[in-house]
């Protein structure tokens, strides 16, 4: 468990410093998403498996995707057909690729020797991550509702094409 | 306690949180400034997650859970923003902003 936390600990660290290096948008949210997988992993090594869950779930699925559809979006035109084909190229993604195959050999590998791991790691189950959330941190979920209500009338009000109404 | 100690995850978090913030001030591209923006927050809800189990509580699960809520909404707004500036100025240069009169 500890050679886990600090292989992925390694990853991370260089995924990162290869994410804000890139010139390209793509490769840039390849190895941050690469990134994103190994603190997961970090946080499974810690005892934290629900919040190892969701990010991957939220984190590197739903706001990766989100980031990668915007940079498809910008990227329309004629630019893009000679893009794809630089993208498709095996020099591109062999960095993310050989990362992520590093970090899903020791994901199996942790799998593998799960049941021998003791009770020296503070373990919650969802449950008390629920039980916690709906009880004192109450307002705290429904603060964070109305955050997420706002952001998507904002998001919707920016992202709007019509012309005039409030642009100045 | 865990077998890690929590001292080389805070080190982790906090290498993480400086690759962020060297990205945020090097580069000028809107989008690569909003996943310099993502990398800080990952690093800082990755404290509270070390933390939590530190002291094995469960406050600190529930705080990374807020940290991603606003993450999400972050990021939505911001790209919003992106599509905007993109749309007014055609380039993604965070300078091309600053000539903006209210």
């Amino acid at each position: 468990m500890t050679l886990a936390f600090y292989l992925s600990a390694v990853v991370a660290v260089i995924a990162t410093a290869l994410t804000i290096t890139r010139l390209h948008a793509i490769h840039a949210l390849l190895y941050l998403t690469v990134s994103l997988l190994a603190v997961s992993l970090v946080f499974y090594t810690l005892g934290a498996t629900f919040m190892a869950a969701l990010e991957v779930i939220i984190y590197a699925g739903a706001i990766m995707v989100l980031f990668v559809f915007v940079v498809m979006m910008l990227n329309l035109g004629s630019r893009a057909i000679e893009q794809e084909r630089r993208i498709l190229k095996p020099g591109t993604w062999l960095g993310p690729g050989i990362l992520s195959l590093l970090l899903m050999v020791e994901f199996g590998w942790l799998l593998a020797e799960a049941p021998v791991r003791g009770t020296a790691v503070a373990h919650f189950e969802p449950k008390e991550v629920g039980i916690a959330l709906y009880g004192p941190y109450l307002i705290a979920v429904e603060l964070a509702s109305i955050l997420l209500l706002g952001a998507l009338v904002a998001a919707y009000h920016l992202g709007s094409r019509e012309p005039g109404r409030r642009e100045t | 306690m865990s077998p890690v100690p929590v001292e080389h995850v805070l080190v982790l978090a906090g290498v993480l949180f400086a690759l962020g913030v060297a990205g945020l001030l090097a580069r000028r591209n809107v989008i690569f400034m909003l996943m310099s923006i993502e990398i800080m927050l990952n690093a800082a809800g990755l404290c509270f997650v070390a933390a939590g189990s530190r002291w094995r509580q469960v406050d600190g699960q529930v705080m990374f859970l807020l940290i991603l809520t606003m993450a999400a909404a972050e990021v939505a707004v911001g790209l919003a923003l992106v599509l905007h500036l993109h749309r007014r100025f055609e380039v993604l240069d965070a300078d091309a902003a600053s000539e903006m009169k209210g």
